[in-house]
């Protein structure tokens, strides 16, 4: 200890801490830090081939080598560089008819989709081959059954709602942007947008959200779809809004009516 | 008619026709009912008062039954609402939920919204009671704000009515706020946000707004305390109040009695109409079922604030297409229209007049420009007279264009509130529509305005014309000579009475600065600043046309039209040969033109 003491102000000690400091941050960060999930194992063919559809369909906007294009008008981007976005993001968005996009506009809206599911997995295949990101995940993952629709609504409340309304109806962002209704979106869809953010909506990682807790999630948002309609018609789940327009044109309207119609009743 | 003929039949019938008839007694059942009245009259004597209400005379016309909906949308409020007391728990105690609805069980929630999903899902017909509860509430705000229109269009507010039409105002407030408590009470996520929002509005309040916002919370929010006092206010304090100004209402309709439309007959000193008993009883007894029936089908088939979907409160959630309903909109809307720089710091105390303004100022400024009005317009128009007639909206185009304005300015706050759900539903974006919404709110009100006010005046042109000239048949005639010309249809008095029987109107006039003496003398700006808004008011006013006006169409009036078809007078003519201004004295044709309303129906 004495010698250690002695040597404090020796001029490598100063080298030697910050050394050892970045030595114990690094390690530590790479022993809690959240994993990378890995591409699901895929063949070489199978690279290739997406390859060729992704040179196909995708190389105008996104560049041929997936590194991304600028559209040459200030910083405006026609397709962001694909590597690292893994194969869940091309899973979503080429699942849900988002991509190819049809027309350039302020956010891609859900559509019919263009390709077969081999397809997809196979141009997913090849952009998970360009840098490790998050994966497809499995059946389990987002089976509804197992998660538990109490505690999704919770997760929901507290991390979705604000966008997406109380029951997904779906909620308006700035600038004609939107977070969209949620009804009738695959589970898997729902967990690959909650691991890679499409669009506006931010990155719900494994460190936020944990994988079974995204199951939840999944399982609340099938349970509120699956619920009967217990008050009635529900008026589209939007809220006061729908509710005094209808009382104003549906309720008042036939009580109008059947006052003008007592008002010509002979007395 | 037949009492000046000859009676028939035998000469015996003919010397008993002088008798006085024996009317038959009133039946076994009736003279029970009277028993029964009389024993009742004796100890209380209720028959002058009950006789009193029995036979007032009420007029008929469909906008009449609008103040009706909002009556019975209040008393079905009542009735369900203290149904639900019985099983409501105003209490912010937090408890587990182990209730029938999966979704939220084994979750932490309070008493007042473990109750409330109790009484959705778990009370036998709960869901429906509570349903009809808030419809009927919607219901009745929207009845109250058209009986207000149908009040506001038609002049009824005018002397001696002022008071009856201020304390409609306070009510229409109260209303408003009592239903703002209600959406508060069940501990839902939106009615939580709605009441951080109104914590967040209180605190804007000038210098005491954050020991307000503590006072009425009792503390931080959202603190235990908030529940209970709503609850006490919504089920005790407010309709209690409600009830009392109502009933104030009401009594005051009967002892001043009910405004009726112009129309033969029917003068500032009698009501045309039917008596309560029997047409009014069994008409507005007949509506209760009808608007109750209609409240009922509707929450039986339509969702409205569905507790179980929005999730327990919890400060840190937020949802999407957060809204107040419908009546607490415009001051939301409000808020979403107010740009962000009208926050200021002054000497480190935060005004936040962008929220301010819209939450803090608007709500009661509404309620004041309205309660307000009838005054004003008073001492606009000098009109101190009685009115028991109602003017025809486009009688007073001023009034109805301000009162279009009005309702234009309240819609797009209204509208305001739901940027949100425009912008996704119609996929426009949400910075677009409310700076829509920013413009029309200077542009809207004046353009309505303007444009109301141009159609009254040509509607009453139309009316003048129609008086002077009645209908155009579209049947030609030929004269002897070979000319032509269209025949007319002669109005009959009645439909020319509606036409004629409103009173002319004219600004008022300044007195001369200079008096007799040649002293000069000065005009107060009070005075100035009223002939000014008299001059806004009346400066292009269309008057009925007068009895000279018509006797001069019949006669000298046909020669605008001779220069078209120059000869024949006789063939144009024929078509008001019999009217009652063929006289041609003014005085006469309008004893005349007044008079038709000789005829018919009860008077009172």
């Amino acid at each position: 200890m004495n010698a250690l003491a002695a040597r404090r102000r020796h001029p490598a000690a100063i080298a030697l801490l910050l050394m050892l400091g970045l030595l114990v941050t690094g390690f530590a960060y790479a022993a809690v830090a959240p994993q990378p999930a890995q591409a699901e194992t895929s063949t070489a063919e199978d690279v290739a081939a997406g390859k060729q559809l992704f040179v196909a369909n995708c190389a105008t906007c996104h560049g041929v080598n997936a590194e991304g294009r600028a559209t040459g008008k200030g910083d405006q981007v026609a397709g962001p560089a694909l590597a690292g976005v893994g194969a869940a993001a091309v899973d979503f968005q080429m699942g849900t008819g988002r991509m190819p996009m049809r027309a350039p506009a302020v956010q891609a809206p859900r559509a019919t989709v263009q390709f077969s599911q081999d397809e997809i997995d196979k141009v997913a295949a090849y952009v998970a081959s360009l840098a490790p990101g998050p994966a497809v995940p499995s059946e389990e993952d987002v089976d509804p059954s197992k998660g538990d629709p109490a505690k999704g609504g919770e997760l929901f409340r507290v991390n979705c709602a604000m966008c997406h309304n109380f029951a997904g109806s779906g909620g308006a962002l700035t600038r004609g942007k939107y977070a969209p209704a949620l009804e009738g979106v695959s589970g898997k869809h729902i967990y690959e947008a909650m691991e890679t953010g499409p669009q506006s909506m931010p990155v719900f990682n494994d460190g936020n959200i944990a994988p079974e807790e995204k199951r939840d999630i999944i399982a609340f948002l099938k349970s509120i779809e699956d619920a009967p309609q217990q008050g009635g018609h529900a008026l589209g789940s939007l809220g006061p809004v729908t509710e005094g327009w209808f009382a104003w044109f549906f309720g008042l309207g036939i009580l109008i009516a059947t006052a003008v119609w007592l008002g010509q009743k002979a007395a | 008619m037949s009492t000046d003929t000859v009676p028939s039949g035998r000469p015996a019938d003919r010397l008993r026709d002088g008798d006085t008839k024996v009317e038959p007694g009133p039946s076994a059942a009736a003279r029970k009912v009277g028993g029964v009245a009389g024993w009742i009259d004796d100890r209380t004597s209720s028959a002058k008062g009950v006789n009193y209400l029995l036979r007032k005379v009420f007029p008929d016309h469909w906008s009449f039954m609008l103040g009706e909906i909002a009556m019975y949308s209040l008393i079905i409020c009542l009735i369900s609402g203290a149904l639900l007391t019985l099983w409501f728990v105003p209490s912010a105690t937090q408890v587990v939920y182990d209730g029938s609805y999966v979704p939220l069980r084994g979750q932490t929630m309070s008493d007042a919204y473990a109750s409330t999903l109790n009484i959705s899902f778990d009370i036998k017909g709960g869901l429906i009671v509570r349903q009809i509860h808030h419809w009927a509430a919607l219901m009745f705000v929207v009845g109250l704000t058209v009986h207000m229109f149908r009040v506001f269009f038609t002049g009824a507010f005018r002397k001696p009515r002022e008071l009856n039409w201020v304390i409609g105002t306070v009510l229409a407030l109260l209303a408003a706020i009592e239903g703002f408590a209600g959406y508060s009470l069940p501990d839902d996520l939106l009615s939580g946000t709605g009441l951080r929002a109104m914590e967040g509005f209180v605190q804007t309040a000038p210098v005491i707004g954050s020991y307000l916002a503590y006072g009425i919370f009792g503390g931080p929010f959202p603190g235990e305390a908030i529940i209970p006092r709503l609850y006490s206010a919504h089920v005790l304090l407010l309709p209690a109040v409600i009830v009392g100004l109502f009933t104030a209402h009401i009594v005051l309709v009967a002892v001043q009695r009910h405004t009726q439309f112009p129309g033969p007959g029917r003068t500032n000193d009698n009501v045309v109409g039917y008596r309560v008993m029997p047409v009014y009883a069994a008409k507005a007894g007949g509506f209760f079922f009808i608007v109750f029936g209609i409240i009922a089908l509707i929450s039986a088939l339509f969702t409205i604030n569905p507790i179980w979907a929005y999730g327990p409160y919890d400060p840190s959630p937020v949802t999407a297409g957060s809204q107040p309903d419908w009546y607490m909109g415009a001051y939301d809307g409000a808020l979403r229209l107010l740009p962000g720089w009208l926050e200021f710091e002054i000497f480190g105390n935060t005004l936040s007049l962008n929220i301010a303004l819209g939450a803090l100022v608007l709500l009661p400024l509404v309620y004041i420009v309205l309660g307000a009005y009838p005054f004003v317009e008073r001492w606009v128009t000098g009109d101190t007279g009685e009115h028991h007639l109602l003017d025809r909206p486009r009688n007073n185009p001023t009034r109805t264009g301000i009162g279009m304005a009005g309702i234009v300015a309240y819609s797009v706050f209204m509208f305001a509130a739901g940027n949100d759900i425009m912008a996704i539903k119609l996929g426009m974006s949400i910075n677009d529509i409310t700076r829509v919404f920013q413009i029309s709110l200077f542009v809207g009100p004046p353009l309505a305005f303007w444009v109301t006010k141009r159609i009254c005046l040509s509607l009453q042109r139309r009316d003048r014309d129609l008086a002077l000239h009645a209908r155009e048949s579209g049947r030609i005639m030929r004269g002897a000579d070979g000319s032509f010309h269209e025949r007319h249809d002669a109005l009959t008095e009645q439909e020319r009475w509606i036409l004629v029987q409103h009173e002319p109107v004219a600004p008022l006039q300044l007195t001369a600065q200079v008096d007799e003496n040649g002293v000069e003398r000065p005009l107060s700006r009070k005075d100035r600043l009223r002939a000014k808004l008299s001059h806004f008011y009346f400066k292009d006013a269309v008057n009925p046309v007068t009895p000279a006006e018509l006797a001069a169409a019949h006669h000298d009036g046909q020669q605008a039209e001779a220069i078209e078809a120059p000869l024949d007078y006789e063939g144009i003519d024929g078509r008001q040969d019999h009217g009652p201004g063929d006289g041609g004295h003014g005085a006469d044709v309008d004893s005349q033109a007044r008079g038709v309303g000789s005829a018919s129906r009860m008077k009172e």
